[in-house]
């Protein structure tokens, strides 16, 4: 009784360090979070600020009269409808046709889509030659990232992709009003194109979604049957642990390892065709494997005992324990675990270039056997291209795939949240 | 006062219980007629009577043994609370008293048989019965209010104790003073003196069971000091004097 | 050597409240964990319509013994059973005996209740429907309805037979689930601590119900409260470390039991 007093000072002397110690902690871990958050915010601003013009895109609207006299009927392909757009822009500006140079110049500043338009419409309609058809196409793609302030009048000319002439030109075309800006719809409905003004994701956005579909339809029933039996009839033996050893192995392997299986064995051995969405979809589903299984017996582990002694004392067998009430109730959990297994798969991209589905493809794909490429792939390909204005387009196509990704994983936590059932 | 008239969730315990209290009850009614046809085969000197008194006094220990079982079990097994164990232990108390009281019945009915031999003493006779009457009027109204659960029937008893001492202290008188008159007559005052002792003893387990059937009711005790009455009312003895 | 002579003596059957032949007899039962041994020898005989009541200390056996008895202890890994089960004198552990027809007769309620997290009516209709026990619907509906009136729950849900078993308290979860294992009409009913998590007077309650319960069925309850095998079982049987003590009536052994462990465990004289 007589140390009381004398504890209760020391408790009081310790209990001051003790806060401190506490507040420091809250610090340490403030900190640490402020500065993942401030890396996530310079990341994605840097890419919202490099991608975001590309979704605004300029077009001109102009009058091609189609020369009857350089198009043959037959063989409609064969005129240079480019050239002749390059004409009427040139006529427009009051600037000498003949001049190389000027073409030239006057060629940079247009797309050719406005001499496919021609020709589509010259194809459908052969009655158009001779006629003067108002054309409404994406600007060139140094002239559509001089409208949007990339390409500035004051770094010195030979530093830059367009002459002075050209600028001028195009000022002119702007202060005339045939030069509109609008939402790049193109970026979205079109696929990979060599010019960058008329190149969009649809291809690779396609080619993912038959990917994954198949990486689905492989992975999650074999993933999460492989769990149900390791989990619930499995024996508890040597082997079996073996077996979840080398599971959870999996899971960790880098991916482009699977890219060389898929390789060396899908496209090697087996003979699928190369590029293609199934055997992207398949050395996906053997990556997305291992981590429905893992997150399919995290599930089934949570369901309490309780349920499958109720259900076996009732006399139900294994089989009608594990398929009425267990899994029902381990669902939530195994659709989650699903839905974030396959958001990674959406991403991963080392894989996909050995197989194969880097190589341009310039339409959409029409099966999953046919040749294709995929977002993140799509990506690396833009990256990697010379012109200029695929630099913004590349920072789009990220921020595209990033806003699937959110999208994916909010559609999980949404799922889990309303099928989480109490027992 | 609270009472439990609600049923017992578990019926079998309710029963157990009732059935407790019924055969106490039954235990009563047989104690009253031991009293009654003992007074009676005094007053009327009939042996037959006496031998029966005598020999269904067993039936009253069997009884008594019995009502101890069934509460030991029912506590044993049941673990009552509140007014059910009050109700078990009042009864199993109650049915030792009437034990007793039948023990006393049984007494004055043996006495009685010493009595037939000798000449009756009709003063003495009529005061004996009128004191059993008394006596088993007082039993049979605490009986009663067991029956009903009823306080006070009880508390009535239980105050006028004094009234069987009185007639105890005016036959103890009495028979003195015909004891002194005529030494013949001893041996029959002193036979009739314990049966008047007996019955005053009757009187005694009447108020016990009186203060049983408050503390069952109530779960409160009685006033310690239990009305006393007479100076010539020797120390009280627990022991049956027969 | 303990006196396992059934201790509650036959009646003529059909007599409906007095307890009748023995249902379930072992003889020299060891279950292993593995190298743990947790029962030691142990020999009982449990009567048709009674209560038998198994007592002791926390890991004693008495779960595993009951556990021996509808072959649940085949669910857990390294579990072997030795010795003389049988039901109606057959053998429970014998190659012919299949589990999932053994759990038909033998139901099983168990300490927390558990509900299956389907609707009430499905619950109970669960056991009747996987034993094809019922032609039609109507007669399942039919079963239902009398299983959930012998638990003494029909009252209370009729009006709500699709919504959640676990939209129920605690003690009505707990007759749901006697109900369901009520509804295949087994013989025995097993009962491992039934009320533990139950309030007084839901205990109660099920107390009553398993005392209308035991003139049909046999009826084997564990449980950890001595005044509750008291209160409910005809016949006690005290375990202590794997092995049985003393068997006796519960009367006998609750007012004067023969064994100086058994007097010192129900007099709280040890833990």
């Amino acid at each position: 009784m007589t140390d009381r007093p004398d504890h209760r000072a020391a408790v009081a002397r310790r209990l001051k360090q003790r806060h401190a110690a506490e507040r420091r902690f809250r610090l340490y871990g403030l900190l640490a979070i402020g500065i993942a958050v401030a890396f996530l915010a310079l990341l994605l601003g840097r890419i919202i600020e490099q991608g975001h013009s590309a979704f605004v895109t300029h077009s001109i609207t102009l009058a091609v009269p189609v020369d009857a006299s350089r198009v043959d009927p037959a063989y409609p392909q064969g005129a240079n409808y480019d050239q002749m757009a390059a004409e009427a822009l040139m006529a427009r500006l009051g600037v000498d046709a003949s001049d190389p140079i000027n073409g030239r110049a006057a060629r940079d500043l247009l797309s050719p889509d406005m001499g496919f338009q021609i020709l589509a419409q010259v194809r459908e309609d052969p009655a158009l030659i001779g006629q003067t058809l108002t054309i409404d196409a994406p600007v060139g793609d140094d002239a559509d990232l001089y409208f949007k302030g990339e390409i500035s009048p004051d770094t010195p000319q030979d530093q830059r992709s367009l002459t002075d002439q050209q600028i001028a030109w195009l000022d002119r075309l702007q202060a005339d009003g045939v030069v509109e800006s609008h939402f790049n719809t193109g970026l979205f409905t079109r696929s990979d194109s060599t010019q960058p003004e008329t190149a969009g994701l649809l291809g690779a956005i396609v080619g993912s979604a038959l990917m994954l579909m198949v990486t689905a339809l492989l992975s999650i029933p074999i993933g999460v049957l492989a769990a149900v039996y390791l989990e619930e009839f499995a024996p508890k033996n040597r082997l079996t642990e073996i077996i979840e050893v080398n599971i959870n192995n999996l899971a960790a392997v880098p991916s482009i390892v699977y890219g060389l299986l898929g390789l060396a064995v899908f496209i090697g051995w087996m003979g699928l065709p190369r590029s293609s969405p199934l055997v992207g979809g398949t050395v996906l589903s053997l990556m997305a494997m291992p981590t429905v299984i893992i997150a399919t017996r995290a599930a089934l582990k949570a369901v309490p005992p309780s349920i499958r002694d109720a259900a076996l004392a009732l006399g139900a067998s294994r089989t009608q324990t594990v398929f009425s009430h267990v899994l029902p109730l381990a669902m939530p959990g195994i659709m989650t675990g699903s839905i974030i297994s396959m958001a990674h798969a959406l991403g991963e991209t080392a894989p996909l270039l050995m197989i194969g589905m880097v190589s341009f493809v310039p339409g959409v794909p029409e099966g999953i056997l046919a040749a294709s490429s995929a977002l993140p792939t799509q990506i690396f390909i833009w990256e990697n291209a010379a012109e200029a204005a695929f630099h913004e387009r590349t920072a789009a196509a990220i921020l595209v795939l990033l806003v699937f990704m959110i999208v994916m994983n909010a559609v999980a936590i949404v799922l889990r949240r309303r099928l989480e059932r109490r027992w | 006062m609270m009472d439990s008239t609600n049923q017992h969730t578990v019926r079998a315990y309710g029963d157990e219980l009732n059935q407790i209290t019924a055969d106490v009850a039954r235990m009563g009614g047989l104690a009253e007629a031991q009293i009654a046809d003992a007074i009676e085969a005094v007053s009327r000197r009939d042996e037959g009577l006496a031998q029966e008194v005598i020999a269904r006094d067993a039936k009253l220990d069997e009884l008594q043994r019995e009502i101890e079982r069934k509460v030991i079990r029912l506590i044993a097994l049941r673990q009552p609370v509140a007014t059910d164990l009050r109700r078990a232990v009042a009864a199993m108390k109650i049915a030792t008293d009437l034990e007793r009281t039948g023990d006393l019945a049984r007494s004055v009915a043996k006495r009685s048989l010493s009595l037939v031999e000798v000449e009756p003493l009709a003063p003495l006779t009529r005061s004996i019965e009128r004191m059993g009457k008394l006596v088993a009027k007082r039993m049979k109204t605490v009986l009663d209010a067991y029956t009903s659960a009823e306080v006070a029937g009880a508390l009535d008893v239980w105050s006028h104790d004094d009234d069987i001492d009185e007639h105890y202290n005016a036959l103890f008188r009495e028979l003195l003073t015909y004891m002194m008159a005529d030494p013949r007559t001893i041996t029959s005052c002193a036979h009739l003196l314990f049966m008047a002792k007996n019955l005053e003893r009757i009187g005694d387990h009447a108020t016990n069971i009186a203060e049983m059937i408050h503390f069952e009711v109530t779960g409160g005790e009685l006033e310690l000091s239990r009305p006393r009455q007479g100076a010539t009312d020797p120390v009280r003895s627990t022991e049956d004097p027969s | 050597m303990i006196d396992t002579r059934p201790t509650l003596g036959p009646a003529a059957q059909g007599q409906g409240e007095s307890p009748g032949l023995i249902k379930l007899r072992t003889r020299g039962v060891n279950v292993f964990y593995g190298d743990k041994q947790a029962l030691k020898d142990v020999s009982l005989d449990m009567a048709d319509r009674a209560v038998t009541a198994l007592i002791g200390p926390s890991g004693c056996g008495k779960s595993t013994f009951l556990r021996c008895l509808n072959r649940m202890n085949d669910t857990i890994q390294g579990a072997r059973v030795e010795g003389v089960i049988e039901l109606d004198g057959e053998d429970v552990n014998a190659r012919s005996v299949d589990p999932v027809a053994l759990r038909a007769r033998v139901g099983m309620v168990f300490q927390r209740p558990n509900p299956f997290p389907k609707s009430i009516f499905e619950n109970v209709a669960y056991g009747p429907r996987i034993h094809g026990l019922t032609q039609s619907k109507a007669e399942l509906a039919d079963v239902v309805e009398q299983a959930l009136r012998r638990a003494g729950l029909w009252d209370e849900v009729a009006d709500r037979l699709d919504q959640s078993g676990s939209s129920l308290s605690g003690g009505q979860q707990q007759r749901l689930v006697i109900a369901r294992a009520i509804a295949v009409d087994p013989e025995v009913i097993l009962m491992d601590e039934p009320c533990s998590a139950l309030d007084p007077i839901a205990t109660a309650r099920i107390e009553e119900l398993i005392d209308e319960l035991r003139r049909q069925y046999c009826i084997v309850i564990v449980t950890h409260s001595m005044a509750q095998a008291a209160r409910v079982s005809q016949q006690t049987a005290f375990f202590h470390m794997g092995q049985i003590i003393e068997i006796g009536r519960t009367e006998d052994l609750f007012t004067n039991p023969r064994e100086q462990r058994t007097l010192d465990y129900i007099t709280g004289r040890f833990g």
